[in-house]
C-alpha cells in the first residue's frame, strides 16, 4: 500500500481534507480534557461575543460556553457519521453483494427492497424513524443507516455482477471453493476501492443528515451537536448571529474536508467511479 | 427509417412501459409494507393519541373508538383494510387538523412543487452554464473557483444557508421578506399576488438549490471535459463552426444527458430538503406538513405525506426514462 499512499500525499484535494480532519479529530480527543464538565454547565454571561470574558467562542442563550460546545459536538457528530456508515457499509454490502453474486429472484428481491427505500425521501423516512423510535443517538444512527445503505448496496452489486464471471472467480469455482468465500476472501477485496470512496463521502451526508435532524430538534436530547446548536442558535440570530455561525462553519468545513478527502480516494484508487449521491 | 422498424420501436418501448409500471406498483407495495410496519412499532396507536388530545382517560371511551378505527384488529387485516381504502384514493382523516389527508395535501402540494420544481431549474440552469465554464477554461483559475464554489455549496447545510440568507438580505439589506409565501394583509390582484409570491420564493429557491448547484456543476464539468475531448467535437471545429457553436450545440448539448440521469435520482432527496426549507422559512408546504404530522403522532397523515411523496418520486422517475429515449435516440429501453 505504499505505492497508493504516495499517490494520496500527492493529491492537494486529500492532504487538505485529512488535515481539517485531523484537526476535528483532535478536537473531539480534547474535549473531555479541556472541558470535563461537559457542554452543559453556565460559563459566563448569557449572549457573550466571542472573545469577552475570556471565552474564546463567547456563549450561547443560556450562557453556555461555545467552544466547550463546538468541541464535544465533534465527538458526537463524528462518531455519529462512522458509525452509520459503518452500518450502512454492513447492510449494504451484505445486501450488494448477495444481489450481485446470485442474481436470480435474490437479485430481484433486493433490489426492489432497494428500490422501495430510494423512493421514500430519505430525509423524511429517516425523520419518521427517529420520532417513532424516540430521538437517541442510537436511533439516529440506525435512521442514517437505513437511508444510505441503499447506495452501497447498488455499488457492490454492480461491481460483482462485473466480477462474478471474471478469470480468478471462474478458476476458484474450478477447484471447488463455495460461495461464502469466493465472496468474501475473493470478490469483495476487488470491489473495495470504490465502496472506499463512496463511504468517505457518505460520512460527510450523514454528518450533514444528522445536523438536520438535531437542528429540527430530533436530536438526543443527552448530547449537543453542532446542529443541536444551530437549531437552539436560530432563534436569537438576528442579535447574536454568532451563534448559528460558529457550529455552522465546524460542519461546513467537516463535510468540505470528508468531500476532499473522497475526491484524493478517488483520484489515488483510480476508480472510474462518478460521484453520486 | 421505415414505418416497419418504427411500429416495432413503438412496441418495444411500449411493453417496456408495462414492465417498469409493473416494477413501480412491487415497489410502492413494498414502500406501503414498510411504512405501516415502521408507524406500528411506535407505542400507542391513534386510539391513544386522540384520547390524549382530548384528554379524554375514560378506558371504555378509548376502546370504543379503537373498535371504531378498526384497531382491535390484528395488523396484516388493518394493513389490507389501508391498502383497500388507498386503492379507492381514501387516506383517512387527519386527527391533528381534523380535515381528511388527501385535501390537506392537495392544499399544501403547490406551494412545494413551485419550490422544488423551480430549485431545480435554478441549479439546471447554473449548473450547467458554471460547468461549462470550468471545463473551458479548464485547470486555470476560472475553473478552480468554480470548483471550490461547488464544494463550498456542496458542504453547506440547507438549514444554515436559509438563516445566512435572512440574515444578509432580510436583517441587513431589508429586500427580500423572511417567511410565508405571501403577505396576507393586503388584497392582491392576480399580478401582485405573483410578484409577491416571487419575491417570497427568492431565498428558499437558493437555498434549496445550492447544493444541486454544486452536483451538477461538478456533472457538467466532467461530461463536457469528456465530450470536448471526442472526435465529433473536433470534427466540428475543422469544419470552421464558430467555437460558440461547437461548444453549444455540439457540447453542452451531448454533455447534458448524465445531468438529466440525475434529475429523477434527486427527486427523493429534493422533497427531503424541503422540509429543512420550509421550516426555516415557514413556507407553507408538505414538508412542513410532514414534520408537523410526524411530530403530532398523526399516523394517517404521515402514511399519506409518505406514500404520495413516494408516488410523486416513481412518477418523475417514469416520465425521466421515457424522456430519456426522446434526448438521446441511441438508448433504447430495454
Amino acid at each position: 500500500m505504499p505505492d497508493f499512499l504516495r499517490r494520496l500525499l500527492r493529491s492537494p484535494s486529500a492532504v487538505l481534507g485529512g488535515l481539517i480532519l485531523l484537526i476535528v479529530a483532535l478536537m473531539a480527543a480534547a474535549a473531555p480534557i479541556l472541558y470535563p464538565q461537559g457542554p452543559w454547565p453556565m460559563a459566563g454571561r448569557p449572549f457573550s461575543w466571542p472573545g469577552t470574558e475570556g471565552l474564546p467562542l463567547g456563549t450561547d442563550a443560556l450562557g453556555r460556553d461555545i467552544a466547550a460546545g463546538i468541541l464535544h459536538g465533534a465527538r458526537v457528530s463524528l462518531s455519529i457519521g462512522l458509525a452509520a456508515t459503518a452500518a450502512a457499509l454492513g447492510i449494504g454490502v451484505a445486501a450488494g453483494a448477495l444481489a450481485g453474486y446470485f442474481g436470480g429472484w435474490i437479485d430481484d428481491a433486493l433490489m426492489r427492497l432497494t428500490d422501495a427505500f430510494q423512493t421514500i425521501p430519505p430525509f423524511l423516512l429517516a425523520i419518521v424513524i427517529v420520532v417513532v423510535v424516540s430521538p437517541s443517538v442510537a436511533t439516529i444512527v440506525l435512521a442514517i443507516a437505513a437511508i444510505s445503505w441503499p447506495g452501497i448496496a447498488r455499488l457492490v452489486r454492480a461491481e460483482f455482477l462485473r466480477l462474478r464471471e471474471a478469470e480468478f472467480v471462474q478458476s476458484c469455482r474450478l477447484i471447488g471453493m463455495g460461495d461464502a468465500e469466493i465472496i468474501l476472501r475473493q470478490i469483495l477485496p476487488n470491489a473495495i476501492a470504490p465502496v472506499t470512496v463512496t463511504a468517505s463521502i457518505l460520512v460527510a451526508t450523514a454528518i450533514l443528515t444528522e445536523a438536520g435532524l438535531s437542528f429540527l430538534g430530533l436530536g438526543d436530547p443527552n448530547v449537543i451537536s453542532w446542529g443541536t446548536m444551530v437549531g437552539m442558535g436560530r432563534s436569537d440570530f438576528r442579535t447574536a448571529w454568532y451563534l448559528v455561525a460558529v457550529p455552522g462553519v465546524a460542519i461546513v468545513f467537516t463535510v468540505l474536508a470528508l468531500n476532499l478527502l473522497g475526491d484524493g480516494l478517488n483520484d489515488a484508487l483510480n476508480t472510474r467511479l462518478h460521484r453520486r449521491t | 427509417m421505415s414505418a416497419g422498424t418504427q411500429t416495432k420501436t413503438g412496441r418495444r418501448s411500449g411493453s417496456y412501459l408495462l414492465r417498469r409500471l409493473g416494477q413501480s406498483v412491487v415497489v410502492l407495495g413494498i414502500v406501503l409494507v414498510l411504512q405501516f410496519t415502521l408507524l406500528h412499532l411506535a407505542p400507542g396507536d391513534v386510539a391513544d393519541v386522540i384520547a390524549g388530545e382530548t384528554q379524554s382517560a375514560d378506558p371504555a371511551f378509548v376502546e370504543q373508538l379503537r373498535r371504531d378505527l378498526g384497531l382491535d384488529q390484528p395488523l396484516p387485516v388493518q394493513f389490507l383494510y389501508y391498502v383497500g381504502r388507498i386503492l379507492t384514493l381514501d387516506f383517512g382523516t387527519s386527527h391533528a387538523f381534523n380535515v381528511p389527508v388527501l385535501e390537506l395535501i392537495a392544499e399544501r402540494l403547490p406551494a412545494t412543487l413551485l419550490l422544488m420544481i423551480s430549485a431545480i431549474a435554478l441549479a439546471f440552469a447554473l449548473g450547467a452554464v458554471l460547468g461549462i465554464v470550468a471545463a473551458l477554461y479548464h485547470g486555470r483559475w476560472a475553473d478552480v473557483a468554480v470548483s471550490v464554489v461547488a464544494l463550498v455549496f456542496y458542504a453547506t447545510p440547507v438549514f444554515l444557508a436559509g438563516i445566512g440568507l435572512i440574515l444578509l438580505f432580510t436583517v441587513q439589506l431589508r429586500w427580500l421578506p423572511m417567511s410565508g409565501m405571501y403577505v396576507t394583509w393586503v388584497t392582491h390582484t392576480w399580478w401582485s399576488y405573483t410578484l409577491d409570491v416571487a419575491r417570497h420564493l427568492i431565498m428558499p429557491m437558493v437555498s434549496l438549490a445550492l447544493f444541486y448547484i454544486a452536483i451538477y456543476t461538478r456533472l457538467m464539468r466532467a461530461a463536457m471535459l469528456e465530450v470536448l475531448g471526442q472526435d465529433y467535437v473536433r470534427t466540428a471545429r475543422a469544419k470552421g463552426l464558430s467555437p460558440a457553436r461547437v461548444v453549444f450545440r455540439h457540447a453542452a448539448r451531448n454533455a447534458m444527458l448524465p445531468m438529466v440521469t440525475m434529475l429523477g435520482l434527486q427527486v427523493a432527496s429534493l422533497l427531503g430538503g424541503a422540509v429543512l426549507v420550509e421550516t426555516v422559512f415557514g413556507w407553507p408546504g408538505i414538508g412542513r406538513l410532514a414534520f408537523e404530522a410526524v411530530f403530532r403522532r398523526d399516523i394517517p397523515l404521515v402514511l399519506g405525506v409518505l406514500f404520495l411523496s413516494s408516488v410523486l418520486v416513481l412518477v418523475v422517475n417514469l416520465v425521466i426514462d421515457l424522456l430519456y429515449t426522446r434526448l438521446d435516440p441511441r438508448i433504447s429501453l430495454k
